[in-house]
């Protein structure tokens, strides 16, 4: 066995000889107009280095200014982490060289940071509740964009170079760091994928982020370490950075406990390093050996004075909090008296929104749940979209409820009414008159397709006469089929009865 | 009394990309013994009562308006780059560098 590819252990033998222990950092990046030290306008997708000012720049003498918005931002997100907020904080400059930090540091939070001793509880699939401490959130500032260029495109020949674009120098961020996660055991990559989806809905919820993982809106670094046992002191980690996605995280997690336990089985040690994960196979390699923190040369920060929150300040914060997700499925799950599983289900399939704006338009939980769960589940998954991707809004859906409630059609008519909202013909209410699918209630014709039903089959009016009411379904079918299932089944049976009777 | 050792001016020296010449590190291990040895003599008056003091000014909350002001323009964001291209700055790549 070679120390550069070690083979990997099978997970499920990893995880049943050794334990666990995550530590995951979340950057999001805020959602102000602004940057965090400067007035240039944030947006996605502009023009290269059109948003930037000295302040982004680094240029000499350019001083910054701390923009307030991104500060109850940061407290917005430390109280719905349950985090203590710092009566006063500062400033840090965290010192390195890099083509994408102009100033050759980044501004940050060191010893300070503005949020501190929280915690989160995530829930994973199953139901299954793991309570995640949250060591600190802090302020800083995001770094520019470099992109490698190899040697033989672009103008300086043969040299490998990079190109920087500057107008994400200065994007607020706040980092989120876990305290380790211990106890997660062989559910490890599934709590560390549930903690970064559970920040995701926060973000959104509080509005401070669009939270767009494919953006790089959130970003986690994904730390991991492996023990003999739970009692055993903490195994030398590994950081794995910039992993981008929910599935990713736990991808990461799982290889580096697989990786490690290789490792550690050959008798070899653990390197600590930054690692960088591989979206094609879901691997990991060595990044640059980690600099400690002295390397930083972290000082305060001398061109920006003391952030001090006043306590009426985040208390008049704490009290404009949203619902934040938990509680709000927690209430959900409640009025709509779903049982544990189905709400689960409905949320693992990303239609707690749908459901929720659904009865807001009338219909009731368990109808709203049965069309999204049921017939637009079919469809999605046929189609291969999500949900919310349908070509069906929840105002829709009850409108075609309130369709069949009325009795102007039936269930099995409804499904042909979804094709047609589905196929862009308009609203249940148009397609239904479009189409011609209203349920016959007028008895005229109802009453003519049933006598010739019954002339069709003179024994089982006979049968029936009998007092044998069973077969009396065969007449009922065949009026449902001559009305192209747009008849009443049950008034058919009451006016079949009727003319036997 | 030298308080900086060679060693340590080559690492910082590392650590920002700098590459020295042994004569230049050998002045600056001098001149930055200067400094730490001032810095010591601040020490010497502050006693522990005196806290430890990063900004001068007794302000707090400075903060500003999220309000967006106009951006340089592009030709003179890149007027300093010693190359650009695409409306980039052009630079060398850091050795390992994917």
């Amino acid at each position: 066995m070679t120390t550069t590819t070690p083979a990997l252990v099978a997970y499920d033998d990893a995880v049943r000889r050794y334990d666990p222990v995550i530590g995951i950092e979340v950057h999001v990046e805020l959602g102000t107009r602004t940057k965090m030290f400067c007035p240039a306008e944030q947006s996605f997708g502009a023009e290269p280095n059109t948003q930037t000012t000295p302040v982004s720049l680094g240029l000499p003498g350019a001083l910054p200014v701390v923009n307030g918005t991104a500060v109850e931002y940061a407290i917005r997100i430390g109280l719905a982490l349950n985090c203590q907020i710092a009566e006063s904080c500062r400033f840090a400059r965290k010192n390195y060289f890099y083509p994408d930090v102009p100033k050759n540091f980044q501004t940050s939070q060191y010893d300070e940071p503005i949020a501190f001793e929280g915690w989160l509880d995530v829930e994973l699939e199953d139901g299954t509740v793991h309570r995640v401490e949250i060591e600190r959130a802090h302020m800083e500032e995001d770094a520019g964009k470099n992109t490698h260029v190899g040697g033989s495109a672009g103008r300086i020949h043969g040299a490998e170079y990079s190109l920087v674009d500057y107008n994400r120098a200065g994007v607020p961020l706040v980092e989120i760091v876990t305290k380790p996660i211990t106890g997660a055991g062989d559910r490890a990559p599934e709590v560390a994928r549930a903690y970064v989806q559970a920040l995701r809905d926060i973000f959104r919820v509080l509005d401070v982020s669009e939270a767009r993982m494919e953006r790089g809106n959130v970003r986690a670094d994904v730390n991991l370490s492996l023990r003999a046992t739970p009692e055993s002191p903490l195994g030398t980690r590994t950081e794995t950075k910039n992993v981008n996605s929910f599935r990713s995280v736990e991808r990461a997690v799982r290889y580096e406990i697989s990786r490690q336990a290789a490792l550690l089985d050959a008798g070899e040690t653990v390197i600590q390093e930054t690692r960088h994960f591989h979206e094609e196979d879901g691997s990991t390699s060595p990044g640059r050996v980690k600099s400690d923190a002295e390397d930083y040369r972290y000082f305060p920060e001398p061109d920006l004075v003391p952030v001090a929150p006043s306590r009426e300040w985040v208390e008049e914060i704490r009290a404009t909090l949203p619902e934040l997700p938990q509680a709000r499925r927690r209430r959900l799950h409640d009025e709509w008296g779903f049982a544990d599983a189905e709400m689960r289900d409905v949320v693992n399939a990303g239609a707690l929104d749908l459901i929720e704006a659904t009865v807001a338009a009338g219909a009731t939980p368990a109808a709203a749940r049965k069309w999204w769960m049921g017939e637009l589940a079919r469809r999605a998954k046929q189609d291969e979209v999500e949900l919310a991707d349908l070509a069906i809004t929840p105002a829709q859906i009850g409108e075609l409820q309130r369709l069949v409630d009325s009795g102007r059609i039936n269930d099995k008519i409804a499904r042909q009414v979804l094709d047609g909202v589905l196929a862009g013909e308009g609203d249940p209410e148009a397609v239904v008159v479009a189409r011609g699918l209203e349920v016959v209630s007028d008895d005229g014709p109802l009453l003519e397709a049933i006598d010739a039903a019954l002339a069709a089959q003179p024994d089982i009016v006979e049968k029936v006469r009998g007092g044998n009411q069973g077969p009396v379904g065969a007449i009922i079918g065949s009026v449902m089929k001559a009305t192209r299932g747009q008849a009443d089944a049950k008034r058919v049976r009451e006016l079949v009865l009727e003319r036997i009777g | 009394m030298s308080t900086i050792s060679r060693d340590e001016v080559a690492r910082v020296a590392a650590l920002a990309r700098i590459d020295l010449r042994d004569d230049e590190v050998d002045r600056l291990a001098g001149e930055l013994d200067v400094i730490v040895d001032s810095i010591a003599r601040v020490r010497e008056v502050a006693t522990p009562d005196v806290p430890a003091t990063s900004h001068p000014l007794p302000l707090t909350n400075v903060f500003r308006e999220d309000v967006p002001q106009p951006a340089l323009p592009v030709a003179d964001v890149l007027a300093a780059a010693p190359d650009a291209q695409d409306g980039r700055f052009a630079v060398p790549q850091i050795l390992g560098e994917e």
